[in-house]
């Protein structure tokens, strides 16, 4: 059974293990760091954060396992009715980066039907080698021929990585396949990176809403599997007439059995409201006033090519549909501009949107919350300043 | 029916705050609670219940203290809660966590519908409900916002997506993993908060579940935390003000180059 202990002739008391701890659970006595085991969870922050090495994490484990026979860098590339989803752009951009440190090669996964042409392309996308396999029930995701084939391709070839995109798809999908193939999966990524000599995939992601950091690695067991937020990394350019090697893999029927059955697929809303995928965001809250309030909100949207987020309280009210919420029960969002209308800004909807890259917030009480995380602050009446930045975003965007 | 329901106890969001100096989460006084999507897996749990007759078990995995979440259940109208504790669980990511809780489901034996949060408030991963069903090798549906039909052998259910969402249809056994949108969970009756308080859930320990010890906590986790850190607090910016007019000039001409 794993353990911790503090080695107390190299314990300085200097106490960074107490900051580091996220249960509370380390104290200082005599100048000694004292573990308290009721709350202790064994995460490691504690020994991460010691920089004399008086923190000793012992793990049970078996015997180091050889990993040589797993190498590339894979990217699941999603696709929907046919069309490659642009957080596969994302990974692969990413991925590219991951697999040139690990001197391998670049290699898409894509599921489908009559996915041929959109395979031959995805070289152009920085793919070294593309694993297609292409059958009519793979044409729309369902939880248990994509496992099953993930799981088979990943068996036969031994990647090094895994990457998929914390979509719905993805999040679903590789959570399964992870325990199938007794790899570690990490979720919701904001940052990868390689450490050389170990081949290790650090993999960066908040928790506790935001707000703490943690990196994660899987030392001994592989493929590294992680997901990763939409937005985060950059799209591979686009490199015409680059070629990837295609390799298509047929499998018997039973592969592709599914248990569940995909009845209909009902699509509500027009591309524009994916707020997960929006460079731009319109977010209205209670200080809209009411539901007639956010068609000024849209007509912004559409002047910026972005989407209409809400905070919780709009989306009880009734005034836009569950699919719009931003924050801890609704989306997580990262957008290049976070327009926030009349929200005070509680702190579960700033756990959905305080990464985005730049923030606005407009609200009548200069007290709120939202001003604390805004790069560009406007105290007044949302559904007066509203009209105005769509008037002048129109003129400015019409001049270029 | 026979319902199973996975909770996980959780640091109340609204009471996590950042130390100003030093820039670390206080967690002095923060209280814990159910994980907010749970309430919704307990509600819908209990709703099945009500309509199809049968039993709900909440289960958890966590500390001594995650029982009170399990009381809580029961205020709600689960009948049953297990706690899943031992210091041999410690240090478990989700392939163990997952791997814990089926072992648990497995000694329960009989049921027809598991229901999970989407995922928990404080990890969101949302890795452990799929990874039970993994280990149970039953199938699973997630971030399910309705439960439309259900009878003892089929469910047909809305399963949101990105865009809308896919109606499915799945044989019993089966996950699912839910989202806000599926109910309103109720508020616990004076005859339920009586129920939480005299309410004794079970106890489990690693040897009830009859696990293979090298899967279990820190040991049975392929992912290792190796630094945890604090995010750089952002900090309010610039305050425009005048009248809307002007303050959208300025703000059109701030946001060149870099969004516009």
């Amino acid at each position: 059974m794993a353990s911790i202990k503090i080695l107390l002739d190299k314990c300085t008391g200097c106490a960074l293990c107490v900051k580091a701890c996220p249960f509370g659970a380390v104290r200082m006595a005599d100048r000694k760091a004292v573990i308290d085991m009721a709350k202790c969870t064994l995460c490691g922050a504690c020994a991460a954060a010691c920089r004399f090495a008086a923190i000793e994490l012992e793990k049970a484990g078996g015997p180091k396992k050889d990993l040589s026979a797993y190498k590339d860098v894979w990217v699941f590339c999603e696709q929907k009715k046919g069309v490659i989803q642009s957080i596969s752009f994302e990974l692969l951009g990413e991925g590219r980066k991951l697999a040139d440190k690990l001197g391998v090669k670049l290699c898409a996964v894509l599921l489908g039907s009559g996915m041929e042409d959109a395979a031959e392309r995805l070289g152009e996308r920085g793919a070294d080698k593309v694993y297609l396999v292409d059958h009519p029930s793979l044409k729309a995701y369902q939880d248990d021929p994509y496992t099953e084939v993930l799981v088979k391709l990943a068996e036969e070839y031994k990647p090094e990585v895994i990457l998929c995109g914390a979509t719905t798809i993805g999040r679903s999908l590789v959570s399964r396949v992870a325990i199938k193939i007794d790899a570690g999966l990490t979720a919701d990524c904001t940052g990868l990176d390689i450490d050389p000599k170990e081949r290790l995939l650090l993999q960066t992601r908040p928790a506790f809403g935001g707000n703490i950091m943690a990196t994660i690695v899987t030392p001994n067991h592989r493929p590294q599997m992680a997901t990763v937020r939409h937005k985060v990394m950059k799209e591979a350019p686009l490199q015409g007439g680059r070629l990837a090697e295609i390799i298509s893999k047929a499998y018997p029927a039973e592969t592709f059995a599914s248990r569940t059955r995909l009845l209909d697929v009902v699509e509500e809303m027009g591309a524009t409201v994916n707020i997960s995928e929006a460079d731009v965001i319109v977010a209205g809250g209670r200080g809209m006033g009411g539901k007639e309030n956010f068609s000024m909100l849209e007509e912004l949207a559409t002047v910026l090519g972005g989407a209409v987020g809400a905070s919780r309280s709009a989306v009880d009210a009734d005034w836009i549909p569950y699919s719009h919420q931003v924050g801890q029960t609704g989306k997580t969002v990262v957008p290049k501009l976070y327009i926030a209308c009349g929200i005070s800004g509680q702190i579960q909807h700033l756990i959905g949107m305080q990464s985005s890259k730049v923030i606005v917030a407009i609200n009548k009480d200069p007290d709120a919350p939202i001003f604390k995380v805004a790069t560009y602050g406007i105290v007044g009446d949302a559904a007066e300043l509203v009209p105005a930045l769509t008037r002048e975003f129109r003129r400015v965007l019409n001049k270029q | 029916m026979n319902i199973i329901v996975c909770i996980k106890q959780v640091p109340n969001t609204t009471d996590v705050r950042i130390d100003p100096v030093t820039n670390t989460l206080i967690r002095d006084g923060v209280e814990s609670v159910i994980n907010p999507f749970d309430a919704y897996a307990i509600e819908e749990a209990v709703r099945l219940k009500e309509r199809l007759g049968g039993k709900v078990t909440a289960v958890t995995m966590g500390p001594p203290q995650a029982e009170n979440a399990l009381k809580e259940a029961i205020g709600l109208g689960c009948d049953e809660g297990i706690l899943v504790s031992d210091r041999k669980f410690a240090g478990s990511d989700t392939w163990a966590t997952s791997y814990t809780l089926a072992c648990a489901i497995k000694k329960i034996g009989d049921y027809d519908v598991i229901l999970c949060g989407k995922q928990a408030s404080d990890g969101d991963t949302a890795q452990v409900g799929p990874g039970i069903s993994a280990h149970l090798d039953i199938p699973q549906v997630t971030y399910v916002k309705k439960i439309s039909e259900i009878n003892e052998h089929t469910a047909k259910v809305e399963r949101m997506t990105e865009e809308g969402y896919d109606i499915v249809e799945t044989p019993l056994p089966c996950l699912f993993t839910v989202v806000k949108e599926i109910n309103t969970p109720r508020m616990p009756s004076l005859k339920g908060m009586m129920r939480a308080k005299a309410a004794k859930p079970l106890k489990w320990t690693a040897d009830d579940l009859e696990a293979d010890p090298a899967a279990l906590g820190l040991d049975g986790s392929p992912t290792r935390v190796v630094k945890i850190f604090t995010p750089e607090a952002r900090k309010g910016g610039e305050m425009i003000s005048g009248a809307p007019a002007d303050v959208a000039k300025e703000l059109a001409e701030l946001l060149k180059g870099e969004v516009l």
